[in-house]
């Protein structure tokens, strides 16, 4: 009983994440993947790029403060972000990103900076969100797998 | 002329110009046509005058030539009559001087005188008289008065004066007696009359005066001489010689009127004789002296009255004015009518040519304004398809998840055919989009390989509910001579098919519609051999090759008639058999030449209406439409797509029998081994689980039956037809071992039964004897009873009896799902799982899985998670990845020869981008393939050569847009992948380089 409420419990927060736009279809992609060979694939995944997004992040941070008119920059940097961002299935953040993206185009610093701090706030809410949501499946663990396996 | 130069004022209309204009030339054209009008009316006006003027001008000059001719004529027989009196009186002077003067004593006398004048005077109608008087000088007068017994009086009867000379009057003629004795000279006229005539000799004339008689005349007067006188005498030698004078009086004027009497004509004119010797003052001598009222033409003649000294003419007119002949009137008035008539001709032309071309350039303007309507329909089209198929793929997508779910197999296979369904809903939605393209000729068809039986069965199984709610029999059967694969565009051939099918299934009541394929080369040797000019077919109005059949009524597939009389069982056997003998079709060529035709027995195609099928947008009548429903575009579209495919497409069809479309089209064979592992993508793979079985089917109607075993065929199981249920348990007994030849030994696990095979008291017999059969030991393994049937409705009935009710139309999956249930057969768990589990269904993994397992990537992005993520996918489908961060680092494992069969690299990343790493593969790639070049002979196998080293190189980029497309193509990169990978594109863009022919 208790496996199946914990079952429950993922698929349900699996569907609120999905719900309120913090992933995408990527993501299903990304747990398709997994498999006997790869268990952990999508966390290894997303780990990898929380890693990467918070050495971006500061990337980001002291390119605005050291280079606040070299939007090529920014731009590229921030499409890294997204990069990585749209793959994991990262939605919020790679809409946010399309947003300071487009700030970089009209060249409006202001817009970056705003645009920058949402993006660090979408980034870490999802960081802690992803977090619960592996704990929880590492609790589901195994049989999670048999299940996957068979489908 | 001016009516036909008004017309060519208003040619070539510009539709584009506006109404104002228009407006403004018509009243041009119309001021011009009335002035047109008017011009010609005068004209026509003025040519009858001129006419009339002529006409009356040549009639007057031949009134007047003919009173000259009148004139004239009068003229000469009045002077001939006058010179005929003037000899004879001549002739009577001669007479006096002979007969008073020569004689001693005169012969003559008065009464003697008297007497021959009057007895003369026939001779001188003219003269009312004649006289003779002496000349008397003063001297003699006494003695004459005295030898007279008168004495001389003068003119008024008084006794003459004394004068130089006398001239009294002695001798006359009775008619004028009262004369004698009167001096003559004493009248002023006569005493001029005759000092002329005695000067001269000749007759002399006197003016014209009233005669005694009341009528004008002149008096004529002769001298008579004592001597003849020499012609040249002088004056003082005639006077001295003059003896006397004869006179006489003219009446002219009764002389003229006897004459006038006499000659024709005489009415019409006025003629008027004058004296003229005195120019100013013409003396009337006969006529009227009044003129005419009116001028009329006249004629002068000149007489001569053998008076030197008179002078005369006569003057003729015409008494009434010349009356203008009515031909003057009527020519001119015919000439004017048929002006008239001509001018409305040519105007008439004029106008009707007018409107013509009015008429034209209205049309003009209407075709200008349908084809804008045609180019709006198109963009209506296409913004409506545009909307069906964003829903359609909203039905489409949640299909696939409810496929994804757990399912049973009945279920399985509705939510797959509404799959399908809505799949060929968006391909006609885009085919009849496709219709602009075929007509611009810019369509290009596929050429991809393809299970054409699957493709029949996807069809059939569109039409399936429609025909099972009419009760028409659906089916399909593939010549088995027709390769497995072909390659073609399955999409276009299954657009031709479904739109005949669709057509015949709106078009049928009751019957069949009946699909087959069959190889060109068979269907002619079939045809020839029956002398009939084309063949596909199979239906029959006889029934003699086969012993089988019990049926009175035509035996086709349902029983109906079918339109092409060619499709009889007997034909379709022969077509069959043809096909069973080893033909040598093949081998030799690569195209494979098909006959497609589609049969049914609906209301057919009237004779009229048979001409126009193929039009686009024609149906047979317009109450078709109304009945039926449909555009009519479908039967047109096919037509371009039989074409472009190299074929020919034609009906036979008999109204109220049915109708036969028949299609070749020309397709390539595929080799079954070279795609099978790498493009399964249109292949729907059939269970392979029933090979080895066998199974009896009862069919009275053989054709039906073929196509039954055809269905079985493919699923690998060997069936044996019978025609009725008897013959079923005879053949399960045993007794009748011999028709089961195919079978051997083998006891047949199913039994297979048509509906309509099926009795009310065999079903339960046959149930009966099976359990007996059972009982008795005699077969081990009863066999299951699958009853055939097209109408839900046989199901209720005897689903007791059966083991499991097999709907039609037959396709060889929906079979294959029965059987599976009756059988107790389970599916294997792969095949099902590869048919319809993963998320992307049988369309994505399944072959990215063939094209990529074993294969070497290489993959360089920048991003570790965007490199994570994508070697995870591609080593899901089974491939080697190696991942390199940096494209320097890349270069450095890229050295000829290659070990990657395929290098994804991002475009963006730092120290060198992804076109920069590209470019210089390339160019290390160009000097290795020199090289080889260089020490190979270069030249026939260069191809080859160049082809070995070339990496195919894809980029992952995220925004898939034409720009960067063009810049991957243009740095040597082979084409894009999305990025995050989507299944469908990356196998798309995939499958080009790792196809069978690259990977080795």
């Amino acid at each position: 009983m208790e496996y199946s409420n914990l079952r429950r419990q993922t698929i349900f927060m699996k569907k609120n994440l999905f719900d309120q736009g913090f992933l995408d279809e990527q993501f299903n992609q990304l747990e398709e993947l997994q498999d006997e060979s790869s268990p952990n694939f999508v966390e290894e995944v997303v780990d990898l790029f929380f890693k990467d997004s918070s050495r971006l992040l500061t990337n980001i941070e002291q390119a605005i403060d050291k280079y606040p008119q070299d939007f090529y920059r920014l731009d590229s940097l921030v499409h890294q972000f997204k990069g990585s961002g749209s793959s994991i299935g990262a939605l919020r953040v790679k809409n946010e990103c399309s947003v300071f993206k487009a700030h970089c185009n009209d060249r409006s610093l202001e817009g970056c900076r705003r645009s920058f701090q949402k993006i660090k706030r979408e980034h870490a809410t999802l960081k802690q969100k992803l977090e619960s949501y592996f704990q929880l499946l590492r609790q589901v663990g195994p049989r999670e797998h048999a299940v996957s396996s068979r489908k | 002329m001016g009516v036909g130069g008004g017309g060519g004022g208003g040619g070539g209309g510009e539709a584009g110009e506006g109404e104002v204009a228009v407006r403004k030339r018509w009243r041009v054209k119309v001021r011009l046509s009335t002035a047109a009008v008017v011009v010609w009316v005068l004209a026509s006006a003025a040519l009858w005058a001129g006419l009339h003027w002529r006409f009356r001008r040549a009639a007057l000059h031949k009134a007047e030539e003919g009173l000259v001719c009148m004139c004239e004529e009068r003229a000469r027989m009045l002077q001939d009559q006058f010179a005929v009196s003037v000899n004879h009186v001549h002739a009577l002077a001669i007479l006096v001087a002979t007969f008073h003067y020569d004689k001693l004593p005169p012969a003559l006398d008065q009464d003697t005188f008297a007497a021959y004048a009057a007895r003369t005077s026939f001779e001188r109608p003219l003269l009312s008289g004649v006289a003779y008087a002496q000349r008397v000088v003063h001297a003699d007068r006494e003695s004459f008065e005295r030898q007279q017994g008168w004495i001389i009086k003068t003119m008024k009867h008084e006794p003459s004066s004394v004068q130089d000379e006398y001239a009294p009057v002695i001798y006359s003629q009775e008619t004028i007696s009262y004369i004698e004795g009167l001096d003559v000279m004493s009248g002023e006229e006569d005493r001029e009359n005759i000092l002329r005539a005695r000067a001269t000799g000749k007759a002399v004339l006197t003016s014209p005066f009233r005669l005694m008689s009341n009528h004008l005349g002149v008096v004529l007067t002769f001298p008579v001489y004592l001597v003849d006188l020499p012609e040249d005498a002088k004056v003082e030698d005639r006077v001295s010689a003059t003896a006397g004078y004869l006179g006489g009086a003219f009446d002219v004027e009764s002389l003229v009127e006897n004459l006038l009497r006499q000659l024709a004509g005489n009415q019409e004119l006025v003629v008027n004789v004058y004296d003229v010797t005195n120019h100013s003052n013409p003396l009337v001598m006969y006529g009227s002296e009044i003129p005419l009222a009116t001028p009329s033409p006249s004629h002068t003649c000149m007489l001569d009255f053998g008076d030197p000294f008179r002078k005369h003419h006569m003057i003729c007119r015409y008494r009434n004015k010349p009356h203008v002949p009515w031909s003057a009137i009527t020519t001119p008035s015919g000439v004017f009518v048929i002006c008239m008539l001509v001018g409305y001709i040519v105007y008439a032309a004029w106008s009707r040519y007018d409107n013509v071309k009015e008429d034209c350039r209205k049309m003009e303007e209407l075709k200008k304004r349908a084809e804008a309507a045609d180019i709006a329909k198109s963009q209506f089209l296409a913004t409506v398809s545009h909307e069906i198929r964003t829903p359609m793929n909203g039905v489409l997508g949640m299909l696939d998840m409810l496929l994804d779910t757990e399912l049973k197999s009945t279920q399985r296979d509705y939510a797959q055919t509404a799959q399908v369904c809505g799949k060929a809903l968006i391909s006609l939605i885009n085919e009849v989009l496709d219709r602009a393209k075929i007509e611009a000729g810019k369509l290009d068809l596929e050429s991809v390989p393809f299970d054409l039986r699957s493709i029949l069965d996807d069809v059939i199984s569109l039409f399936s509910s429609k025909s099972r709610e009419k009760g028409i029999e659906l089916a399909v059967y593939v010549s088995e001579k027709v390769p497995e694969i072909l390659l073609g565009d399955p999409g276009r051939f299954r657009q031709i098919i479904t739109n005949l099918v669709g057509n015949s299934i709106k078009f049928t009541e009751r019957g069949h519609i009946f699909v087959q394929v069959h190889l060109a080369d068979h269907s002619n040797l079939a045809t020839e051999a029956k002398t009939e000019p084309v063949a596909n077919g199979m239906n029959g109005h006889k029934d003699e090759a086969s012993a089988i059949s019990t049926s009175v009524t035509q035996n086709t597939l349902s029983g109906f008639e079918a339109a092409d009389s060619r499709n009889n069982w007997e034909n379709f056997n022969l077509l069959l058999s043809y096909e069973t003998n080893e033909m040598p079709y093949g081998s030799c060529s690569d195209k494979v030449t098909l006959v497609v035709s589609v049969e049914d027995t609906g209301i057919g195609i009237p004779l009229h209406a048979q001409g126009r099928v193929f039009t686009p947008f024609m149906q047979a009548d317009s109450s078709t439409s109304r009945n039926y429903g449909g555009t009519g575009i479908g039967l047109s579209i096919s037509k371009c797509l039989v074409e472009i495919m190299g074929g020919q497409i034609n009906f036979v069809s008999r109204p109220l029998v049915g109708s036969t479309f028949t299609f070749t089209a020309v397709l390539r064979r595929c080799d079954k081994n070279a795609i099978s592992d790498n493009k399964p993508v249109l292949l729907h793979p059939l269970p392979s689980s029933f090979k080895g079985l066998s199974a009896v089917l009862v069919d009275k109607r053989p054709v039906r039956a073929t196509v039954t075993k055809y269905h079985l065929q493919r699923l690998g199981i060997a069936s044996e037809v019978v025609s009725t249920t008897e013959l079923v348990l005879s053949v399960l007994s045993g007794s009748n071992g011999s028709s089961l030849t195919s079978m051997g030994n083998k006891q047949p696990g199913m039994l297979l039964i048509e509906s309509d095979s099926w009795g009310s008291q065999m079903d339960v017999s046959i149930h009966a004897r099976l359990q007996e059969m059972k009982q008795n030991g005699r077969t081990h393994l009863l066999p299951k009873v699958f009853l055939l049937s097209a109408a839900e409705s046989d199901k209720v009935k005897t689903i007791h009896l059966v083991d499991s009710v097999i709907t039609k139309p037959l396709k060889a999956s929906a079979l294959a799902a029965c059987l599976f249930q009756a059988l107790g057969i389970t599916q294997p768990s792969n095949e099902n799982r590869n048919d319809s589990g993963s998320l992307h269904g049988r369309d994505g993994s399944g072959s990215l899985h063939g094209l990529l397992l074993g294969k070497n990537i290489l993959v360089v992005d920048d991003n570790k998670v965007n490199l994570r993520v994508a070697a995870g996918t591609l080593k899901k489908y089974g491939a080697k990845v190696e991942c390199v961060e940096s494209g320097k680092h890349a270069l450095s494992l890229l050295q000829v020869p290659y070990k990657f069969d395929l290098c994804l690299m991002d475009i963006q990343m730092p120290e060198m981008d992804g076109f920069e790493a590209t470019r210089q593969i390339r160019a290390m790639e160009g000097k290795a393939n020199e090289q080889a070049d260089n020490g190979d002979d270069s030249g026939s196998e260069s191809p080859a050569k160049t082809a070995k080293w070339h990496l195919p190189i894809l980029a992952m980029t995220a925004d898939v847009i034409q720009a960067t497309h063009e810049e991957c193509t243009k740095c040597g990169m082979d084409g894009y992948v999305s990025k995050p990978f989507e299944e469908k594109q990356l196998f798309q863009a995939v499958q080009k380089f790792l196809g069978p022919s690259m990977s080795s």
